[in-house]
């Protein structure tokens, strides 16, 4: 035992004393995790991300509009546009893999009051199943109700900034808001997860369409469908188009006619593109990687033919081939373990940071209500592998010239200069 | 103690050979001092290597103590170097990294002697050679008189039987070469064997015996009594040259 620490403290001094090779080797190795931590973070951070944005809402929903028709069809002229009502609702509710149908009807800017506290915000009627897609999260009270469709009862729930700006600290549950000067009740406050901003109001559909002039029109619904996969999905998608291009007679080709957005077909296509990323950021990865392998081994044989007559010495004076090769080698992985750890803490370090700045600035990309870089941290297990394979990659690499030079003949290695 | 019996040596030269040693026949008794004499490139150096086992022999027998000194694997012949011989080059061939004591002290690290141990025996060494207040200082900061007593204390340190010196003093003017002489002279007293390389008449005649080679083969061997004659001699030589 007492012989394996003085073994240490050999190899430190020669560390010591040969500082600028030390640091050379230590740097590419440094480097090379560095590099690699920074680069899996970015895509982890783009995954996260993505991921996040289509989480917040359900990934069976579905969007549909209506616009203007802009191709003749059955002798009608394009450019006529396409209207919603009330009995569009009602079929789509019974259509086959429909599971949910919340119609809207838009409001506009609506002026929102309570006391002397008033503002602008958005105004979403709908059914209660609009939340089955949107997934909001309450944070008081409860989302309009089925009830609150039929009666059309005066209620409204509103988002939390709304809430926010117009109580302050004041309790809002069950108090009168002035909507366009018609007094609501609120019912709820709900937020968006992972959104930073919450300035819509939900009211019944039906209540909308009665005390704002609506009549039984709808501008557009929301639904979750039954598709599990995406052709399933898309074959729901097609009928829907198919009823409702009979039903208001357009061609069923015309997009203009009508608008359909599949989250289902979206998030799939998206997913398939990330992975490509994902696939690509591994592969600079690898190389990166595998960059730093050659530095690292170059580095290796440069210090083994530099130490040669060093090693000649050593062995000139009674030193075994093993403990030459011993001391070379457990010099090297000394230092690639020490300055992998630094590599693997600055790296990470750095993206901790980064995600850090992220959260605390709820600005920029967030209020768009999206996030493109989410949690942008590396796997651990898949840091430690990737510095163990470094040290290992160099360990190899020195084996092979530090064995050959050890077991030359002395004198041999003493003449090379 | 050193036992050559028809000792070939040759070096591979691209596709030729060339034969440098042709049949050493050489006796070398414990406490002998010995001097091993010839032209440039007459194989002086090919032969010291060969009884510091720093290299191997092709033909013939090599006993080193009893032992015979054949193919044997690095980590034996490390092992034999340590125990029995010391070497000291003509460039000195310290490590440059490290300091005086510290190189006077490796041999004992590879003989497992613990550091406190080996560098309070290093330091021991280095004043027998009167470097004491120099056992801090960098080989780079030496002379190359003080280089060579250094090398010469790492020599010694591991208390070996015989002293192996390749033209010790070839790199350091003649007052140096004198003292590194007598420092070997009274190493010699102590009753280690000490076999030196050296193409200067001066230096050998300070020798008890002195081997000269010529064309692979022993031309002569001159022993203790003769020694007298031998500056004469050389005298002569430079006259007829
Ligand atoms: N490793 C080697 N490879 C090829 N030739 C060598 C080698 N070492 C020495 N020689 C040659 O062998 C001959 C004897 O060398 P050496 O023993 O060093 O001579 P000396 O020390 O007497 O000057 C020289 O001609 C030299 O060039
Ligand atoms: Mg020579």
């Amino acid at each position: 035992m007492m012989f394996d620490l003085d073994k240490w403290q050999e190899i430190l001094a020669t560390i010591r004393k040969n500082k600028m090779r030390t640091f050379l080797t230590g740097f590419s190795v440094a480097w090379g995790i560095f590099m690699l931590m920074i680069l899996l973070g970015s895509g982890n951070g783009l995954s996260n991300g993505v991921a996040s944005n289509f989480m917040s809402d359900a990934v069976n929903a579905m969007w549909i509009w209506s616009g203007e028709t802009t191709v003749p069809y059955q002798g009608l002229k394009s450019g006529r546009p396409i209207r919603f009502h009330n009995d569009d609702y009602e079929q789509l509710k019974n259509m086959p893999g429909v599971k949910t149908v919340s119609g809207r009807f838009f409001m506009g800017n609506t002026r929102y009051a309570y006391g002397k506290e008033s503002g602008e915000y958005t105004t979403v009627t709908c059914h209660p199943e609009l939340n089955d897609v949107d997934q909001n999260v309450m944070l008081e009270g409860r989302y309009i109700n089925q009830i609150d469709i039929e009666q059309r009862r005066k209620v409204v729930v509103l988002g939390k900034d709304i809430r926010d700006a117009l109580f302050k600290d004041q309790p809002a549950l069950g108090e009168y808001v002035k909507i366009n000067n018609v007094p609501f009740r609120v019912v709820g406050v709900c937020m968006e997860p992972e959104s930073t901003r919450n300035r819509n109001a939900f009211m019944p559909v039906t209540t909308a369409q009665t005390v704002f002039n609506g009549s039984n029109r709808l501008h557009n619904f929301a639904l979750t469908i039954d598709g599990e996969t995406l052709a399933e999905s898309q074959s729901i998608e097609e009928n829907i188009r198919r009823m409702l291009a009979k039903k208001h007679r357009f061609a069923e080709t015309d997009d203009g006619a009508l608008g359909m957005y599949n989250q289902l077909e979206n998030y799939i296509q998206t997913m398939r593109i990330f992975q490509a990323i994902k696939i690509f950021i591994w592969i600079i990865g690898i190389g990166t990687l595998i960059a730093g392998i050659v530095g690292v081994s170059n580095i290796m044989l440069i210090v083994v033919k530099e130490r040669t007559k060093e090693i000649g010495i050593r062995k000139a004076i009674g030193a075994s081939p093993a403990s030459v090769v011993g001391l070379i080698l457990l010099e090297s992985i000394l230092i690639t373990t020490v300055a992998g750890y630094i590599g693997l803490v600055l790296g990470s370090g750095l993206m901790e940071l980064v995600n850090l700045a992220m959260m605390q600035s709820p600005g920029g990309e967030a209020q768009q209500g999206g996030t493109l870089f989410l949690n942008p941290t590396v796997d651990f297990g898949v840091a430690v592998s990737a510095t163990v394979l470094l040290i290992i990659s160099g360990t190899i690499a020195g084996y092979i010239p530090a064995k050959r030079a050890a077991s030359i003949k002395p004198i041999v290695a003493l003449r090379d200069e | 103690m050193i036992k050559l019996n028809d000792i070939h040596k040759s070096y591979a030269m691209g596709s030729s050979k060339l034969h440098v040693l042709k049949g050493i026949d050489l006796d070398i008794h414990q406490g002998e001092f010995v001097s091993i004499m010839g032209s440039s490139g007459s194989g002086k150096s090919t032969l010291l290597n060969i009884l510091g086992i720093l290299d191997n022999y092709d033909q013939g027998s090599y006993h080193l103590g009893g032992k015979l000194i054949s193919n044997m694997s690095e980590k034996k012949a490390a092992r034999l170097r340590n125990e029995m011989v010391g070497f000291v080059f003509q460039s000195f061939n310290l490590i440059s990294f490290k300091n005086a004591m510290e190189n006077v002290a490796l041999p004992l690290y590879y003989k497992g002697v613990n550091r406190k141990k080996r560098n309070l025996m290093a330091m021991e060494y280095l004043d027998r050679l009167g470097l004491k207040d120099w056992a801090a200082h960098m080989p780079n900061e030496l002379s190359g008189g003080q280089k060579q007593r250094v090398a010469i204390a790492r020599a010694l340190i591991s208390q070996p039987k015989i002293l192996l010196a390749d033209e010790p003093t070839g790199a350091l003017d003649t007052t140096t070469s004198y003292e590194v002489m007598a420092i070997l002279q009274e190493i010699n007293q102590a009753g280690i064997t000490v076999i030196i390389v050296t193409h200067e008449h001066d230096i050998a005649s300070m020798t008890k015996k002195v081997v000269r080679l010529k064309d692979g083969l022993i031309d002569e061997v001159i022993v203790n009594g003769e020694l007298a004659d031998f500056s004469s001699q050389y005298a002569r030589e430079i006259q007829s040259v």
